[in-house]
């Protein structure tokens, strides 16, 4: 999963309050003191370059280059040609875009799914003192530091529709398990519970340090006027920590969203049930990497992005009804 | 004592509910390990044998049937170079866009930000041509490369040095240090718990990085272990025990390092949750 590149959404609301944070010292002795001394410039800049040149030429400009690849198709031996909206039209009229979008959506549903039980975990968690603590925290913990190449392997062999222990655990409540990962009615759900088991680690550490953060003094007020614990938990601990809720669940969406790593891993290119269990971002790799169709992928490479940036602004719109913030 | 510590006695359906929870979380690993220590016809048995075998040769078997000590040292290599870079560009230019006035600061900083919000996909095509001019494409420095620069990590390491206290920098600057004097011997130091959090984020995410290297390296001898799996499924998509074996050793390091580092990773993550 991208963990470590777990896109941090809250990031441009700090900024106007990074320029605010400017203290206000040295007044009279520096030149300018908005922008600081020339000499300060230097070193801010020297200090930036190499980041700021790796990030423009890795990043930056390529999403500027696939903006433009979107509107263009691709010569065997290189070389693009205009098309204008016909990647975008072909995208939208594909026979597989319908299915596709929807095991993404239904994908990024099930993983939200992950997040109130990751809450009630982290909230009985935060219940214990001492050793246990960190010896739940890492068996929770330990799907999210696995490599998901080999998690998708030992999935892919506890849902084997002969010999998976999943069945054989079925087969003794009587029910006859499916082929999992080849029928294409289970595999989204198969690979949904794959992603939740994966992630539950991560948000319980989020919801744990949100948890941390709540005052004790407003349940022993709450216990003072005779509220039980599930009234405290709906009243005080789930208001208090919708900040974190609001995180991880912009986080969700976007890894939902972009979900190809289990799909390639877990049910392979010689799948029969590929077909009908491909992501948009699967798609996308197979139009790049597989098909030569350069510019359709980058076509949906470019929905996606706004569909992204779309849900993400929607979300910081609502959060303003259910967010807490003190 | 607060009522908490009190109630000590009612706090077994609490274990018994975490308890079963953490049992279902590692079963999977308990399989694996399983199924890697029987033979092929053990692993297929109905009803399932919980009895292991003892076959340590499945273990050999993924020595022999893929390049491991060869991918494990490129991707130990690709690791290490990602972190030592990250590193540095990163907290240079945290601390640049933290704490020192230029023209265009904020406006650079934001345009940054930009990278957090748009998915891999966008910037995956124009990554590998960038490579294929460079003549790079199947080459460890290709994979590393554009790894070596990261936006979410300037911005956590920013966030970091904006709860640093200004007055041991403003001491040092009195003191007559310059703006990399300061950022060296005075900031660093201050910013370990950012840097050993981001250090252990990047081993993690580097560690288990799939998709770039997987269009990247065609070459079994240059890849990371991720696509050497990757690879070993597609030969012995039947062969459990090994295929169990060796996914077992390409994620062992990782759970190794996170039981060493536990705290380390779980107040990096956490330190993301609350910016």
């Amino acid at each position: 999963m991208a963990l470590a590149k777990a896109p941090s959404s809250a990031a441009p609301a700090a900024v106007p309050a990074a320029a605010a944070a400017r203290p206000r010292r040295r007044l009279g002795v520096r030149v300018g003191e908005r922008h600081g001394h020339p000499r300060e410039w230097i070193w801010g800049y020297l200090m930036i370059l190499p980041l700021v040149a790796g990030l423009a030429c890795f990043y930056l400009w390529p999403i500027v280059q696939s903006c433009y690849y979107s509107f263009t198709t691709w010569g065997v031996f290189g070389g693009q040609q205009w098309v204008g909206l016909a990647n975008y039209r072909a995208f939208l009229s594909d026979p597989q875009l319908p299915k596709a979008a929807w095991n993404t959506v239904l994908y990024s549903l099930l993983m939200l799914l992950a997040i109130p039980f990751s809450i009630v975990l982290a909230a009985l968690l935060n219940q214990l003192r001492g050793r246990h603590v960190g010896l739940y925290r890492t068996l929770y913990f330990l799907p999210v530091v696995s490599m998901p190449a080999a998690v998708a392997m030992v999935w892919r062999w506890l849902y084997n529709g002969d010999y998976g222990l999943i069945n054989y655990l079925l087969s003794l409540v009587g029910v006859h398990g499916p082929h999992w990962v080849s029928d294409p009615r289970f595999t989204v759900y198969a690979m949904g519970v794959v992603g939740i088991w994966s992630s539950l680690g991560y948000n319980m550490i989020i919801f744990a340090a949100g948890l941390k953060g709540i005052p004790r003094h407003y349940y022993e007020a709450a216990e003072l006027d005779g509220a039980g614990r599930v009234r405290q938990f709906v009243s005080i601990t789930l208001p208090l920590l919708s900040p974190s809720i609001f995180f991880v669940s912009v986080l969700t969406v976007i890894g939902g969203l972009q979900m190809f790593d289990t799909v390639l891993m877990m049910l392979g290119r010689a799948n029969p049930a590929l077909a009908g269990s491909k992501t948009i971002a699967y798609l996308f790799y197979e139009d790049v990497f597989l098909d030569n169709r350069q510019g359709m992928g980058c076509a949906i490479a470019v929905v996606l992005m706004a569909v992204l940036l779309v849900l993400t602004a929607v979300q910081f719109r609502l959060q303003k009804k259910w967010v807490h913030y003190e | 004592m607060s009522s908490r510590q009190i109630s000590g006695q009612r706090l077994w359906p609490v274990h018994v509910v975490l308890a079963i929870g953490a049992a279902a979380m590692i079963a999977p690993f308990f399989w694996q390990l399983l199924t890697s220590l029987q033979s092929p016809a053990q692993a297929t048995s109905v009803p399932p044998d919980f009895v292991p075998g003892w076959r340590w040769s499945n273990y050999s078997e993924v020595f022999t049937s893929m390049p491991f000590l060869r991918q494990f040292l490129n991707t130990v290599l690709i690791t290490v170079v990602r972190v030592a870079a990250q590193l540095l560009f990163c907290s240079m230019a945290a601390y640049a866009f933290a704490r020192l006035r230029f023209p265009g600061r904020n406006t650079i900083f934001v345009l940054l930000l930009a990278v957090l919000m748009v998915p891999s996909q966008v910037y995956l095509l124009p990554q590998y041509q960038i490579l294929m001019h460079l003549g790079l494409l199947n080459t460890l420095t290709g994979i590393v490369l554009p790894g070596l620069f990261s936006a979410f990590g300037t911005f956590m390491l920013r966030q970091f040095f904006l709860s640093l206290p200004l007055d041991v920098e403003e001491a040092a600057r009195l003191d007559g240090a310059g703006p990399v004097r300061i950022f060296w011997s005075v900031m660093l130091p201050l910013a370990k718990p950012g840097l050993i959090s981001l250090g252990v984020l990047t081993v993690l995410w580097s560690w288990n990085d799939l998709l770039w290297p997987l269009v990247v390296a065609n070459d079994a001898n240059r890849m990371p272990l991720s696509v050497g799996l990757a690879t070993l499924q597609g030969e012995h998509s039947t062969d459990y025990p090994v295929l169990m074996a060796g996914s077992l050793l390409a994620s062992l390091p990782m759970i190794l390092l996170f039981i060493a580092a536990q705290r380390r990773v779980t107040e990096g993550i956490a330190f993301t949750g609350s910016k």
